[in-house]
């Protein structure tokens, strides 16, 4: 309280006080405490070196020489007056250093804060305004009151005013209008920090308590609704990421009705084929490094499309109508292609980097949105966009699903149904091997890594019913949207545990998923 | 029971291989030609540790045609309630000497065993679990599966997440049972020591009386009217219905005969290699149990013990040679044999009997002509 009556007295009469008390005088010295008064005293003086001179002070290049001249050190070691700004020689002997503790320290924070709300940077303004509003000192008012008279841009004003609101409302001793009026500029802020001042002070007596704690219990009400919706962004992300390794996988044991386990490992290679298009563009064209994943998307495609069709041809076709054989081979297939991958690559994680353009998060409300996981979203609603549009209008799809539905028929209208079968594995291997590309941007990129998916690909699709993309979409999605829910109240792995239990509970009751095909194809 | 001779083989065999082995490790000194190491004798307990797991699958894949992706599962609960028994039997002289917990417990800071814990300290309540984990567990996943009549792929499925669910959960520390590092350093077992030589072959002929126990059970299990329906419903299970059958009783018994048989081949592995850990939950391992059926031949039972022996002992052998090549060898064996010896290595010896499964399910296909 008294400190305060003397930072309002100082303030009032600042000149005339500053030469009776000279801050700088108080830098010069040997004691924390008169260093530590110095700063508040410096802070508040309006002196035009105040910043250059705390900010020494913070970085360690502060002097001091016996007749309580201050000195900078510049990087190079030269001494200069902190004043004037010349240099000083010859004396450096005699300099000391102005030693700081963690109780300066932290007031020297502040003052720096308050200091750089008058930087002709607006962000810098912002950022500072923003560290002020965290530390709330009371002390901070009249450096507010000074920045908000001379301020112009209206998101830094804001962001100042709930600064002052929040300093305000600390300080106890203000007068009671003035923090009551505190309290709504809070409410509108709505965020955690906001509610941590609020909340500071709702067990107060009085109508500022109990105003403060109406505030915090509608803050925390909108919170809860951010909340709930950061959980459902979160679960959406994890459902693109389930419904992108489903996808292929919709198609070749969905629609083809083929239990490919290798499918995990067309994931895999989707994932190295990325790492290599990355290695050979980093080489080779480093100007266009930064879209090397959209070159990446349709090599992965061509590359786990290519070495679907040789499996289908060589293996699978063998294996028609023998479902759990085909389960056999393939995870013996899903075997020689881990190994072939380590063979090559190595063990270990290969580093496959993130573009520019998928780093970092963006905020919407109190949301946080991160790049790659958006883009990961949108990349997996386009997959599957783009595979029914390719089943559903052009010709390739339209025999596809010919032979799915009457293979004897279709042949008959002169449809080459082998051909159609090595395509169709062709295309939800190659579905398969784009995902790699996108998982590549989430996971590491090693051998393993498509086991890590082959089970979850499985339960979406047998999920959402097989046969049916919608299906496999929208159980792609619950999942997600479930397994996130449920990671708060029972943790990842007992989620995910629970997660499986359910989905074996559902299959139990619905055998042939959410979506079951109806008519004669249902026994196939 | 009619034995024919394959079958009195493999018994004479594998019981009388077992004693040999047994005999000469007990009886030899170490520096004689004619010695049987002791890490021989406890590879051979644990291939027919392994025997007994391929059995079991053999017994539902190849009678029932239910092709469990996640026997292991059952196997390891079996090796989880006896690794749970000799950590009992450790008592004090665990590493920190604490005569209540194991090592384990003490080091997460728990003052008291979970109620789960208790009774394992006596040797019958711990094989009674040996028995009744497995076996509840197979009776209720199996009562709701059969019930609605999850089959074929769909089925092979969730036994994958069954065990991908175990797996999941005996990693966590907090499950008490010993997180991700499992159950280690047993000491005894009945009171001998667990190391010893003499407790080694003793418990190789245990193993192998067992094996052969559980190969008799199976082959009177399919050779009874029982076995006979089992058949009936794997060929075609619509018919056996409509014949006033209950396909799903039949397979329930079957199922659960077939997780206790597994987990009696858990509980006698752990003692055998000295470690429980979450990673035999691993849906790999179950699924390599199915390619040992396959290699030796499916519904052949004889097979299944052959194609464990044949398969595990490929794998100690490919992974101290060509250790890189194993996964090689392992995966070119589940194509090469799906495709061209669907009847496994049993059928290149005899002719087909009627007791063996079509290698092509003919109502699959014949639905697959129709409108696949």
């Amino acid at each position: 309280m008294l400190r305060l009556l003397a930072l309002l007295l100082l303030l009032l009469c600042g000149p005339l006080v500053a030469h009776a008390d000279d801050p700088l005088a108080e830098l010069a010295s040997g004691s924390f405490d008169t260093v530590r008064q110095g700063v508040e005293d410096l802070a508040q003086s309006g002196n035009p070196n105040a910043a250059k001179i705390l900010s020494a002070l913070q970085n360690g290049q502060l002097y001091y020489l016996p007749d309580h001249t201050l000195l900078i050190q510049a990087d190079d070691g030269s001494y200069a007056n902190a004043i004037t700004g010349k240099a000083v020689s010859d004396d450096d002997a005699e300099a000391r250093s102005v030693r700081i503790n963690n109780s300066i320290r932290s007031v020297l924070d502040a003052a720096l804060g308050s200091l750089r709300l008058f930087d002709p940077n607006p962000s810098v303004r912002l950022n500072a305004a923003g560290a002020v509003f965290d530390a709330h000192q009371p002390a901070a008012i009249p450096a507010l009151d000074r920045a908000l008279a001379k301020e112009t841009d209206s998101a830094v004003k804001t962001r100042m005013q709930q600064a002052r609101a929040a300093a305000v409302l600390s300080d106890p001793g203000a007068a009671q209008d003035a923090r009551l009026a505190a309290v709504p500029v809070l409410r509108a802020r709505g965020d955690e920090a906001a509610r941590g001042v609020l909340a500071s002070v709702a067990d107060q007596p009085g109508p500022v308590g109990a105003a403060a704690k109406a505030a915090v219990a509608s803050i925390d009400r909108v919170l809860q609704l951010w909340s709930l919706a950061q959980s459902v962004y979160y679960g959406i992300s994890l459902g693109s990421v389930l419904l992108l390794a489903a996808a292929g996988l919709a198609i070749t044991f969905g629609v083809m009705g083929v239990i490919n386990m290798a499918h995990g490992e067309m994931v895999m290679l989707g994932a190295y084929t990325t790492f290599v298009v990355q290695q050979v563009m980093h080489a080779y064209v480093p100007s266009l490094y930064g879209g090397s994943l959209l070159v990446a998307i349709p090599m992965a495609f061509l590359v786990a499309g290519l070495i679907g069709v040789v499996i289908e041809r060589s293996l699978i076709r063998w294996l028609y109508g023998r479902p759990l054989e085909t389960l056999l081979a393939t995870w013996g297939l899903s075997l020689v292609l881990q190994q072939v991958v380590r063979s090559l690559f190595g063990a270990d994680n290969r580093n496959v980097t993130t573009p520019d353009w998928m780093s970092g998060a963006t905020q919407l409300g109190g949301l946080t949105l991160t790049w790659n996981r958006t883009y990961i979203i949108l990349f997996a609603f386009l997959v599957m966009a783009a595979l029914m549009a390719a089943l559903r209008y052009t010709p390739l799809g339209l025999r596809m699903r010919a032979v799915t539905q009457n293979r004897r028929m279709a042949a008959a209208m002169g449809i080459r149904t082998p051909w159609i079968d090595a395509l169709t594995f062709g295309l939800g291997s190659g579905v398969a091997g784009i995902a790699g590309v996108a998982l590549s941007q989430i996971d590491n990129v090693s051998p393993n890594l498509g086991q890590g998916y082959i089970i979850d690909s499985f339960m979406v699709v047998v999920f959402g019913g097989v046969g049916n993309l919608w299906g496999t979409t929208l159980g792609a999605l619950t999942l997600g949207i479930v397994n996130k829910f449920l990671e708060p109240i029972a943790g990842a792995v007992l989620g995910k545990i629970v997660v499986l239990v359910l989905l074996i509970l559902f299959v139990q009751r619905n055998p042939r998923g959410m979506f079951p095909l109806k008519g004669r194809a249902v026994e196939a | 029971m009619k034995l024919d001779r394959a079958a009195i083989l493999t018994i004479v065999l594998v019981f009388g291989a077992a004693l040999v082995m047994a005999a000469l490790n007990q009886m030899t000194p170490p520096a004689s030609a004619m010695h049987v190491p002791t890490y021989v004798i406890a590879l051979a307990g644990k291939y027919l540790c392994f025997a007994m797991l391929a059995l079991a699958v053999d017994l539902v894949w190849g009678f029932a045609g239910i092709l469990s992706l996640g026997h292991a599962a059952f196997f390891a609960l079996g090796g989880y309630a006896m690794g749970m028994y000799l950590m009992r039997q450790i008592g004090d002289r665990g590493v920190y000497g604490n005569p209540n917990l194991p090592d384990f417990m003490v080091f997460l800071g728990w003052k008291q065993l979970p109620w789960y814990w208790h009774g394992f300290e006596w040797f019958g309540f711990a094989m009674l679990m040996v028995v009744l984990v497995p076996g509840v567990l197979a009776a209720v996943f199996g009562w709701l599966a059969f019930r609605s009549r999850v089959t074929g792929v769909y089925l092979s499925i969730i036994t994958q997440a069954l065990t991908y669910a175990l797996l999941l959960a005996f990693f966590r520390n907090d499950m008490g049972f010993g997180g991700n590092n499992g159950m280690t350093d047993f000491k005894a077992i009945l009171g001998f020591n667990i190391q010893a030589d003499s407790t080694r072959s003793a418990l190789l002929v245990i193993s192998a009386l067992f094996l052969c126990g559980q190969f008799l059970l199976a082959r009177f299990v399919v050779g009874s009217r029982f076995g006979k329906i089992l058949i009936a419903v794997r060929d075609t299970e619509s018919r056996t219905r409509f014949l006033g059958y209950r396909p799903e009783s039949y397979k329930l018994v079957v199922w659960v005969l077939s997780a206790v048989m597994a987990g009696i081949g858990g509980a006698l592995y752990v003692p055998q290699v000295g470690i429980i850990n979450p990673s035999e939950f691993a849906p790999g391992n179950s699924i390599e149990a199915v390619i040992w059926v396959a290699v030796g031949g499916r519904g052949t039972l004889v097979g299944a013990i052959l194609g464990a022996i044949l398969v595990n002992f490929g794998k100690t052998w490919f992974t101290s040679v060509l250790p890189e090549l194993w996964l090689y060898a392992l995966g070119a064996m589940f194509i090469l044999v799906t495709l061209f010896l669907p009847r496994g290595v049993v059928g290149l010896f005899r002719r087909r009997s009627r007791l063996e499964p079509e290698p092509e399910v003919p109502a699959a296909s014949a639905a697959q002509e129709v409108t696949g």
